[in-house]
C-alpha cells in the first residue's frame, strides 16, 4: 500500500466485528472516525474511538494490545483482510493511520481460527499456543545446574539461525493467515530454535513429536504450503522452519520406531 | 504413536504420504507421457511398446496395483487434511486477502478435482473401452509387427507378431474436437496441479530452503511446461491434422470381417 | 512503624551470599510440596522465580494478567544483560560489576543486595545459554559481548536488539516445562486485586479472572510479587500500555512499606510525542548518539523551520557547548535534562510535542549512507514506520521519556517486604538500583531474583513456617478482602459519570511528567500535591465505566489500575518534596552544582525512605533505613 506522506486529516469508517461473548453471534459495526491526524497508530485511533463510544455511554470496543511496539505479540487485528493489516514484517500496533486514505472503509476483525475462540470482539483466546510449548517447547534446564556458557561453542551460523527462529512473537498471525488455520509456523519456530542449538540435541525427537501431536489436538489445521504465515509474519519468519520441522518430524517418527531403545523403566529419570 | 500412527494420524505424517505418493505419480506421468510420445515414430513403437507393457503380466498388476494404492492414498489424505483444514478454519464471515499463496497452490484442490474425473475418463477410454466404443483397441483391426521392438536392445516384441493397434485408437480418438480440447485441457490443470506439487513435495521431506527455493521453483515451472507440451502435442498434433492415421489402417470394420 | 531490618548477613561484603547460603534453613524434600507459593506475574522474575520454586518441589500458582505468560514487559528490553563473566579478558570482576552498579545508581543502593546481584551474574549467562537463549556469538562459536553506559568493560550478553526477549523466553519455556510437568498451575488474564493478611504474614490473594469476571481468594505459604514498574504513573512512557502498580499498591495499602516511590529513570533518546491522542512513547537505541550531533535553533522562531533550512550560525548543539569533555555522548540524565530545558526555553523543534534534533548530516558526510544504514538502518526504519520521515534526509527529532522505576516496595536482604511472606522481586522492589539504573542491569537484577535468589529466601521463610498450616480462604481476613475488591468494582461499574478513564490517565500523566518529572521543586511538587487529591475526587465523581463486571471489560480494569496510579502519584511527590536532595534520576532544581551535576546530601539522605500506609485519609508514615556503606566510599558521581 502507498503510504499517505500528507500532513491532512483523514477519516474513515471502520466495520468493526463486535461480538459479546464466546457463544454469541458476531455481526460487522460501522464507526465513523473523524479528523484523525495520519500520525496516529491504528490503535490510537482505536482508543479513540473507543473514549467517544465511552462518553456516549456505548461498550467500547474490545482489542488486544500490550507493548505497543510490536514485540509482545498481544495485539492481533485482522485489517482488510490481512493479519495485522497492510505493510510487511510489522504488528497491529506498528501500522500507521498515514497507511490509509481519506474515505477509506477499514474492515477490522479478529485473528479467526477454531483454535482461537473469540472471547470478545476482537479478543481471542491463543492459549492453544501455551498448550504447544508446555507439551515441549523447551530445553530441560534446571536453575543452578547449568554448565559454563562457553563449555559449548556453537557456529555463529547457528546462533544467528536459532535466533531467526526464535524471534516469533507468539501473536498467531500465521494462524489467522493461513486457510487452513495451520499453527505450523509457531510450532516450526520453536522447534527450529532449540532444535538448532547443541543444547536442545538431547530432547530434540521428544520435542518435535510432543509439540506437533499437541498442535493437532488443538485443532490447529495442516500446512498446504501456501506460505502466507511467512508473509503476514510480523517478524517475516521464514517458512524454511517448517520445512526443517518436517525433516526433524519423519526423522524422529523413523527413529521412534526403529532404534534400539532400553527397555528399563527405572533409574535417573525421576 | 507407532510410525504407521504417526504417518496415517498426524498432520505431516500425511503429508509426508501426499508427498511419497505425489513422487510415485509424478514417476509415472511422465514415464506415461514418454512412452506416449512414441505415437510420432512408426506405429510399431507405441504398438509394441502396449504388447509389451501387456505382456509383462503380473508385474503390470504389481505397477497397477502401486499406482491405483498410490492414488487412493494420495486422494485419502488429500481428503482428510482437506476436511480437518475447513474444519480449522471455521466461519470466516469477513474478508480474506491473498498475500502471496500462488494460483497453483491455491486452484490444487479444484485441479485434484478435474484430473481425477479426466482420469477416470482416461481410463474408461483407453483402458476399459467403455468410453469412445467404437474406437477401442480390440474392436480395431490387429496391427502386424513390421520390425522387432526392443527395449534396453533386447528384442521384446518380435517382428510379424500381431498386436493390438493402440497407435490407430489413439489417433481416432483424439480427432473428435471435443475430446481433444478436453484432454488439453485436463493435462494443463494436471500440470498446474503438478507445478504445485513439485515445489510442495521438497518442502514436506523438509529439503527446500530459500536458499535454493527460487531455482527448485523456476525447474518446477520448466517440468511442468514441459510436461504440458509434451502432452499437448498428441491430441494438438492429431487436431490440426498434423498427424493422421498409419499407412494402410482399415478401418474398425475389417478386422471384425477378417475374422469372420 | 514499621520495623525495617535489612537482615543483611554479618561477615565480609564478599562472603555474606555464600554464608547465606550455607547457614539457611532447608526443608525436606517430602516437605516441600506441601507449602504453597503464589507467585504473581511473569516476566523474567516472575516466570524465572516460579518455574525455580517448582522445581525445587514446592506448589506453585502463578497468576498473570496477560492472556499468555510470554507476554510480559520484560520482552520489550532491547540492549542486553550484564554479567561478571570477563570473557574479554579486560579486567571485569564480580567486584567491578558491584562498584560500577553502585555508583551508577549514585549511592542509594543496599550493598549486599548489589553484590550479591553482581556475584550471581555469571550463573545467569549460564543458566540461559542451557535453557538455548540464542545469544549474540563470535565466529569462533565463543559469546559475543558489548559495552554498554557507565561501564569501561564490555559486559553485556545480547540477542540482537532482542535480548529481553530471548531471555523472557528462555524463563517462559522454564515455566512452561513446570506447568507441563504440574509444578506450576498457570493462572492467566488473572489480575490480583488485593493481599490477604493474616497475623501480620501475607498469606493469600484476591484475583479477578478478566474473561469471566469471577473474583477468587487464594490461599498459600507464601506469596511473590514480580509485577514490575509503575513509570504508566506518567502515562505516556516507553512501557506496555498494561503495566500497572495495582498489584505492589493494594499491597502497600496492606502496610507493605513502599521504597523511594520518586526514583524515575527517565530515557533521553524517544520518539517524542506527536498528540494528544498519543498512547505510547518508543525508545530509540542510545547508541544513536554515537554518530548523531544534538541541537535545537539558537532562536526561537526558527523552531517550526525545515531543519535542513536553518543555517550552521543559527543552530545551538547544546551538548557540545555545555559539555564539551563528552559532548553528545553525556550520561542519559545530563542529556535528558539538558533537552529539557533548552524546550522550555521555547526552542523545542517539531509542531506537537517538543522535541531536539538529532542529527546524521554530518555522520552521512563522513561515512556516507551506506556505512550510516550499515550502523543504524533498523532505527531509521522503525523511525520511518512511527514518523513517517526519513533519518536520512532530515534530521530526527528526539525527546526524553520514562522508562524505568527504581523504586518500589521494600525488600529486605531476603527480598522479603517488611510483611513477612511477602517477596517482591524484579522492577516491583527497590533494592538494587538505587537513584538510578545502569543499562543492561534491569534483565540482571529479574533473572538474579527468580532464579537465583528467591528460591533460597522463600525456603528459609518456609522452614519456619508449619507444612500445610496455611489458613483456609474462609478465613474473615480473605472475606474483608474480597469483600473490598467487590466494592470497589461495584463502585466503578456503577459511577455513570461522563468521562472515559483515558481523560484521568492523560491528566495525571500531565501533572507527573509536568512537577515529578525530570527536574522536581518544591513549588511545583506542593502545586502537583495539590492538584492530585483533587483529580482523584474528580475520578471517583465523574468516571465513566461501561459494560458489566462479569465479562471482559477492558475499561474496568483501566480504571482500577488508574485509580491506583492516581494514590501513587500523590507518594511519589511527597517522596520527591521530602527528599531535599539530587541523586540519580531525582533531580531536585535546589539541589546542583552551578555546571548543573546532581548534588547529594549523604549527610541527611543517605538513607532508604520506606513509605507506610496509615489509612485512607492520613499522611503516610515515612520510616528510613539508613544506608551503611561497609565497603565502598560514598564520592561525588563524575563523569566528566
Amino acid at each position: 500500500m502507498v503510504a499517505n506522506n500528507s500532513q491532512q486529516a483523514l477519516s474513515i469508517t471502520l466495520r468493526v466485528w463486535r461480538q459479546a461473548g464466546p457463544d454469541q453471534p458476531g455481526k460487522f459495526v460501522d464507526y465513523p472516525a473523524k479528523d484523525l491526524s495520519p500520525h496516529m497508530s491504528f490503535l490510537e485511533m482505536l482508543d479513540m474511538v473507543n473514549d467517544e463510544l465511552t462518553r456516549k455511554g456505548e461498550e467500547p470496543i474490545a482489542f488486544a494490545h500490550d507493548c505497543r511496539e510490536g514485540i509482545c505479540g498481544t495485539c492481533s487485528c485482522t485489517i482488510n483482510g490481512k493479519p495485522h493489516g497492510p505493510g510487511r514484517g510489522i504488528a497491529t500496533c506498528q501500522l500507521y493511520m498515514r497507511t490509509f486514505h481519506d474515505g477509506d472503509v477499514i474492515v477490522v476483525e479478529p485473528f479467526r481460527a477454531t483454535a482461537f475462540p473469540i472471547v470478545k470482539d476482537l479478543v481471542t483466546d491463543r492459549s492453544g499456543f501455551d498448550k504447544i510449548m508446555k507439551s515441549g517447547g523447551f530445553i530441560t534446564a534446571r536453575a543452578g545446574s547449568a554448565p559454563e556458557a562457553n563449555a559449548t561453542l556453537i557456529p555463529k551460523e547457528n546462533a544467528d539461525l536459532a535466533m531467526d527462529a526464535a524471534a516469533c512473537i507468539g501473536c498467531g498471525a500465521c494462524v489467522a493467515a493461513c486457510k487452513n488455520a495451520s499453527a505450523m509456523l509457531f510450532v516450526a519456530a520453536k522447534v527450529s530454535h532449540l532444535g538448532l542449538l547443541p543444547q536442545g540435541e538431547v530432547e530434540r525427537d521428544r520435542r518435535v513429536l510432543a509439540m506437533v501431536g499437541t498442535m493437532e489436538e488443538q485443532g490447529f489445521g495442516n500446512c498446504t504450503n501456501y506460505y502466507e504465515c511467512s508473509a503476514a509474519c510480523p517478524k517475516l519468519i521464514s517458512h524454511d522452519f517448517i520445512a526443517r520441522m518436517n525433516r526433524d518430524y519423519l526423522k524422529a517418527s523413523f527413529r521412534s520406531a526403529f532404534q534400539h531403545a532400553s527397555n528399563s523403566t527405572g533409574g535417573g529419570a525421576g | 504413536m507407532s510410525l504407521v500412527g504417526n504417518l496415517f494420524k498426524s498432520s505431516i505424517g500425511r503429508k509426508f504420504l501426499m508427498a511419497a505418493t505425489g513422487v510415485v505419480l509424478i514417476g509415472f506421468v511422465i514415464g506415461h507421457l514418454v512412452g506416449n510420445l512414441q505415437v510420432f515414430q512408426h506405429p510399431d513403437h507405441l504398438n509394441g511398446y502396449a504388447q509389451f507393457l501387456h505382456n509383462l503380466g503380473p508385474w503390470l498388476w504389481v505397477a497397477r496395483i502401486v499406482l491405483i494404492v498410490a492414488v487412493a492414498v494420495h486422494i485419502w489424505a488429500a481428503t482428510m487434511l482437506s476436511l480437518e483444514n475447513k474444519q480449522a478454519r471455521g466461519a470466516q464471515p469477513g474478508v480474506k486477502l491473498w498475500i502471496r499463496a500462488s494460483l497453483a497452490s491455491r486452484a490444487v484442490r479444484w485441479t485434484g478435482y478435474i484430473v481425477l474425473a479426466f482420469l477416470i475418463y482416461h481410463l474408461a477410454h483407453f483402458t476399459f473401452g467403455v468410453a469412445g466404443k467404437e474406437h477401442f483397441k480390440e474392436r480395431l483391426p490387429g496391427y502386424l509387427m513390421t520390425s522387432d521392438y526392443r527395449v534396453a536392445g533386447f528384442p521384446v516384441v518380435k517382428q510379424g507378431t500381431e498386436v493390438l493397434d493402440v497407435h490407430s485408437m489413439v489417433i481416432l480418438g483424439f480427432q473428435n474436437p471435443i475430446v481433444a480440447v478436453f484432454y488439453i485441457i485436463a493435462v494443463g490443470l494436471l500440470s498446474f496441479h503438478l507445478l504445485h506439487g513439485v515445489d510442495s513435495l521438497f518442502q514436506t521431506f523438509g529439503l527446500r530452503s530459500s536458499r535454493w527455493s527460487g531455482a527448485l521453483r523456476k525447474v518446477a515451472v520448466v517440468v511442468c511446461l514441459a510436461y504440458f507440451l509434451g502432452n499437448l502435442l498428441i491430441p494438438g498434433a492429431v487436431l490440426i491434422g498434423a498427424k493422421g492415421l498409419r499407412e494402410g489402417y482399415r478401418g474398425p470394420g475389417a478386422h471384425v470381417a477378417a475374422a469372420r | 512503624m514499621a520495623k525495617l531490618e535489612s537482615k543483611t548477613p554479618p561477615g565480609p561484603l564478599a562472603d555474606k551470599w555464600r554464608k547465606y547460603k550455607t547457614d539457611i534453613k532447608l526443608i525436606n524434600p517430602a516437605n516441600k510440596r506441601k507449602y504453597d507459593v503464589i507467585v504473581v506475574g511473569a516476566g523474567l522474575a516472575g516466570s524465572s522465580a516460579a518455574a525455580t520454586l517448582a522445581e525445587l518441589g514446592y506448589k506453585v500458582k502463578n497468576f498473570v494478567f496477560h492472556d499468555s505468560p510470554r507476554r510480559a514487559h520484560s520482552i520489550a528490553a532491547q540492549g542486553g544483560i550484564n554479567a561478571a563473566k570477563n570473557y574479554q579478558n579486560d579486567g571485569d570482576s564480580v567486584h567491578r560489576l558491584f562498584y560500577d552498579t553502585i555508583k551508577g545508581g549514585d549511592y542509594r543502593s543496599r550493598e549486599a543486595n548489589v553484590h550479591r546481584l553482581a556475584e550471581v551474574s555469571v550463573n545467569i549467562i549460564d543458566q540461559c545459554v542451557a535453557q538455548g537463549v540464542p545469544f549474540a556469538r563470535e565466529y569462533g562459536g565463543l559469546l559475543a559481548n558489548r559495552s554498554f553506559g557507565g561501564a569501561q568493560v564490555s559486559r553485556t550478553f545480547y540477542a540482537r536488539g532482542q535480548t529481553g526477549q530471548q531471555l523472557l523466553l528462555g524463563a517462559y519455556s522454564a515455566l512452561m516445562r513446570m506447568v507441563g510437568s504440574g509444578g506450576v498451575q498457570l493462572f492467566t488474564n488473572s489480575e490480583m486485586l488485593d493481599l490477604v493478611v493474616i497475623d501480620g504474614h501475607a498469606k493469600g490473594i484476591i484475583v479477578r479472572d478478566l474473561i469471566t469476571g469471577e473474583i477468587s481468594r487464594h490461599a498459600a505459604d507464601a506469596v511473590v510479587l514480580a509485577t514490575g514498574g509503575y513509570g504508566n504513573v506518567f502515562n505516556l512512557s516507553t512501557y506496555a500500555r498494561g503495566s500497572n502498580t495495582t498489584a505492589i499498591w493494594r499491597a502497600y495499602k496492606r502496610r507493605a512499606c513502599f521504597a523511594n516511590p520518586c526514583y524515575t529513570q527517565i530515557h533521553p533518546t524517544c520518539i517524542p510525542v506527536s498528540g494528544e491522542y498519543q498512547s505510547k512513547l518508543t525508545l530509540m537505541s542510545e547508541s544513536l548518539r554515537n554518530d548523531g550531533r544534538i541541537w535545537v535553533p539558537k532562536n526561537k522562531e526558527d523552531r517550526l523551520k525545515d531543519p535542513n533550512s536553518i543555517p550552521e550560525a543559527d543552530r545551538d548543539y547544546y551538548l557540545e557547548r555545555m559539555y564539551p569533555a563528552f559532548g553528545n555522548l553525556c550520561p542519559r540524565d545530563i542529556a535528558s535534562r539538558a533537552a529539557k530545558r533548552v524546550c522550555d526555553e521555547g526552542r523545542g523543534v517539531g509542531t506537537s510535542g517538543p522535541g531536539v534534533y538529532l542529527d546524521f548530516s554530518d555522520a552521512i558526510r563522513r561515512l556516507g549512507e551506506n556505512m550510516v544504514r550499515e550502523r543504524y538502518g533498523n532505527l531509521f526504519d522503525i523511525y520511518h514506520e512511527i514518523t513517517g520521515e526519513s533519518a536520512y534526509q532530515t534530521p530526527m527529532r528526539i525527546y526524553p521519556a520514562v522508562h524505568y522505576t527504581m523504586g518500589g516496595l521494600w525488600v529486605d536482604y531476603n527480598l522479603m517486604s517488611n510483611l513477612p511472606g511477602l517477596f517482591v522481586l524484579g522492577e516491583a522492589n527497590f533494592s538494587d538500583h538505587g537513584a538510578n539504573r545502569l543499562g543492561a542491569s534491569a534483565l540482571m537484577q529479574g533473572l538474579a531474583d527468580g532464579y537465583f535468589v528467591v528460591p533460597y529466601t522463600v525456603g528459609n521463610y518456609l522452614a519456619d513456617q508449619k507444612p500445610a498450616s496455611r489458613p483456609s480462604t474462609d478465613a474473615p481476613e480473605f472475606k474483608a478482602a474480597e469483600e473490598n475488591v467487590r466494592s470497589m468494582t461495584k463502585q466503578l461499574l456503577g459511577n455513570k459519570g461522563t468521562q472515559p478513564v483515558s481523560h484521568f490517565h492523560k491528566r495525571l500523566g500531565k501533572i507527573m511528567w509536568e512537577y515529578c518529572g525530570m527536574a522536581r521543586n518544591t513549588a511545583g511538587l506542593r502545586k502537583a500535591l495539590e492538584e492530585l487529591p483533587k483529580l482523584r475526587e474528580e475520578f471517583w465523581a465523574s468516571v465513566n465505566v461501561p459494560g458489566s463486571g462479569e465479562a471482559l471489560n477492558q475499561s474496568l480494569e483501566q480504571a482500577g489500575r488508574v485509580a491506583d496510579f492516581i494514590e501513587l502519584g500523590e507518594l511519589m511527590c511527597l517522596d520527591a518534596l521530602t527528599r531535599e536532595e539530587s541523586c540519580g534520576g531525582h533531580f531536585r532544581e535546589e539541589h546542583q552544582y552551578p555546571d548543573g551535576e546532581c548534588k547529594r546530601d549523604d549527610e541527611n539522605f543517605a538513607h532508604v525512605a520506606a513509605w507506610e500506609f496509615q489509612g485512607p485519609g492520613k499522611p503516610p508514615l515515612l520510616n528510613k533505613e539508613p544506608l551503611a556503606y561497609e565497603s565502598v566510599k560514598m564520592s561525588v558521581r563524575n563523569y566528566k
